[in-house]
């Protein structure tokens, strides 16, 4: 029972923060000064047809919220006919908007490039991951040593080192050997098969490491500490007096103990992630989300950047749920809780 | 007394406040340092775009012919101005949330955490690009929404420990004397937390000098001013396929160094004020080196983690 009311909770948890989000988002780009949905209307870039579609889109000629006269009249459903509602049947439908840039469907756009980001992010923080993990713990095993010395010290290096910077610095040294920029070598059809992908592969490698280094260093922190609090427990001696090899001991007791914390913070960490995604992306030329936020940037793109920026909080979102329901199924003392 | 004693032998703490220093006093001296002024505009020839480094300009010229180092120099005040008042606010608001949630617990307590869980799960990087693309890219925009966004690790920290010291004997002494609520979390309650949230400001200065640099290059710093991040936009958009490592290296590695500096002070503070297991099962003291890592060289080997 209790650990169906904790899943309930976290469910619910989930629901509202997308609920303000969404909302949030709606207020970012309709009230505050700017106001970037006329921006776009009176935009000279913009023919004569997508104003129209965009203002009855957005019911620009309708009110903010509700029309305060007709809830008066009595003429509730009236009343409300909002851009507030019109947003939220628009995002009920998915419909967000079109690309001032792109001149498409913001949907479509965000689909089409949405994969992209998650291969990178799978690559790159699996990768770290592991590595953080084995450093983090081997750091721990040899604690005050010199090796555990390096360990801290690369730990706090990359914490202090700026994503974009370390991929520059990998363009720089790559040029030449590795692909540096987009997603495939131009020419390059999905046709080809095994060569398209084995070019895609290759155009992955560089953001990959660069999003794994970076990601590491946190996770060398904190796998180092809480496998140094996992070494120093009774039943490690006891281990140790049954005779087992120190590698058995780590594999076995301190690797499995010490996990449990990291899936939360792989979670948790996730929104810092994505802001990694994003500077490498740019710097790679790697056409995902990260990649089309910047240039919506730069273009003033408002719908774009909307958009992705739902997009990315409804996955984080999700991610963390996923994380919560994970850790109940692993660690049976969430039942409790 | 005895902490700053602690901080001075441990050589990280050290060096990253020397290194600290270095910068503070760039910044502060920037107008007699710099050789020139990069907000004069200059007159240039062809030749002068992307010049390699020589001995009028040390550090070459940027893609308009103007001065890196001089850029570079001035820089540093906008970084430093950003991670200090933005960690600055983070920590003021962080610590009155925690020391409300903590002290008085119940459904405010409840509602406070929430939002702290809420601004957690949302990607930092993101949101700061949107609400900057929307509502300007001015210098204090961009300092309120990292101090906004920046509390909540702040926040779950003196929350925790309040509850810890609230139940302590000391505190219940004063409660029954009949001190009053703010009394007791002003004059009992607030010192025993000061020491964490000093540490953990100093890191989140790194940390808002980070996202400054980050906002910077992906197009979102302030057109009035010169920071790193933005040398390295204009580096990165205009001059590496010039391979001017002269406009690229110099901002980048100023970052790394001005945020190391922040994290070796930090991870010092942190280690004095939060003195974690320094020995464990698996332990041996034969090969250890007495350098940094926060051991001290006559600890006991064999005890179970203190």
């Amino acid at each position: 029972m209790q650990r169906r009311d904790y899943l309930i909770r976290k469910i619910f948890f989930a629901f509202i923060t997308l609920i303000v989000v969404a909302f949030f988002n709606f207020l970012l780009f309709r009230i505050l000064p700017g106001d970037p949905v006329r921006l776009i209307i009176h935009s000279p870039r913009m023919t004569r047809e997508a104003q129209e579609r965009i203002r009855t889109n957005f019911g620009l000629d309708k009110p903010v919220w509700f029309d305060g006269e007709r809830l008066h009249e009595g003429d509730v459903i009236g009343a409300f006919d909002s851009q507030f509602t019109a947003y939220v049947r628009n995002l009920l439908r998915g419909d967000l908007g079109i690309s001032f840039a792109h001149r498409q469907d913001v949907s479509t756009l965000l689909a089409e490039r949405a994969w992209r980001t998650v291969v990178l992010l799978l690559g790159g923080d699996l990768l770290a991951v592991v590595l953080g993990m084995t450093a983090g713990l081997i750091g721990a095993w040899r604690r005050g040593t010199r090796l555990d010395l390096a360990i801290l010290l690369w730990g706090l290096f990359s914490w202090a080192l700026p994503t974009f910077f370390l991929g520059i610095i990998l363009l720089i040294l790559a040029r030449g050997r590795l692909p540096v920029g987009g997603m495939v070598t131009a020419g390059l059809k999905p046709e080809a098969g095994l060569t398209y992908w084995l070019d895609v592969g290759k155009h992955l490698i560089l953001p990959t490491i660069t999003l794994a280094v970076v990601y590491t260093g946190e996770y060398i922190l904190i796998m180092r500490s809480s496998a140094m609090e996992v070494l120093s427990e009774d039943y490690i001696l006891t281990a140790k007096a049954k005779g087992l090899s120190t590698f058995r001991i780590l594999r076995d007791h301190a690797l499995k103990n010490a996990m449990l914390p990291m899936v939360t913070m792989i979670a948790l960490t996730l929104g810092y992630t994505v802001g990694g995604a994003i500077q490498v992306e740019t710097v790679f030329s790697w056409p995902g989300l990260g990649r089309l936020m910047y240039e919506a940037v730069q273009k003033r793109d408002y719908p774009v950047l909307q958009g992705s920026f739902l997009l990315l909080a409804i996955s984080v979102i999700a991610a963390n749920l996923l994380a919560d329901l994970l850790y109940s199924a692993l660690d049976p003392r969430v039942k409790a809780e | 007394m005895n902490a700053v004693k602690q901080f001075v032998r441990n050589p990280m703490g050290v060096v990253g406040a020397g290194m600290l220093l270095v910068v503070i006093l760039i910044a502060l001296l920037a107008p007699w340092l710099a050789p020139y002024d990069p907000q004069v505009r200059v007159q240039v020839t062809p030749d002068d775009i992307l010049a390699p480094p020589d001995a009028e300009h040390l550090l070459g010229r940027d893609d308009a012919g103007k001065d890196v180092l001089s850029q570079l120099i001035y820089g540093a005040r906008v970084s430093l101005i950003v991670g200090f008042t933005a960690s600055f606010m983070s920590m003021f608001i962080g610590t009155t949330v925690g020391l409300v949630a903590g002290f008085y617990g119940g459904r405010v307590g409840n509602w406070l955490m929430r939002l702290v869980d809420f601004l957690m799960v949302i990607p930092d990087l993101p949101l700061m690009l949107v609400i900057i693309a929307v509502t300007g890219r001015g210098l204090t925009n961009i300092i309120l929404v990292i101090g906004l966004l920046g509390w909540t690790y702040t926040a779950r920290l003196v929350r925790s420990q309040v509850l810890s010291v609230k139940e302590r004997q000391f505190v219940l002494r004063a409660r029954s004397l009949g001190a009053s609520a703010p009394r007791i979390i002003l004059r009992h309650i607030f010192p025993q937390v000061v020491p964490l949230v000093i540490a953990q400001a100093v890191l989140d200065i790194s940390v808002a000098i980070l996202a400054e640099s980050s906002l910077a290059f992906l197009g979102l710093g302030d057109p009035t001013l010169i920071s790193w991040g933005m040398m390295l936009n204009f580096a990165f958009e205009r001059a590496i396929s010039r391979q001017a490592w002269w406009f690229l290296l110099p901002p980048g590695l100023a970052i790394v160094w001005v945020s190391l500096s922040l994290i070796l002070i930090g991870n010092t503070l942190d280690q004095i004020v939060n003195p974690r297991l320094r020995t464990h099962h698996l332990f041996d003291a034969r090969r250890m080196v007495a350098l940094a890592v926060g051991v001290p060289p006559l600890a006991k080997a064999d005890g179970a983690g203190e």
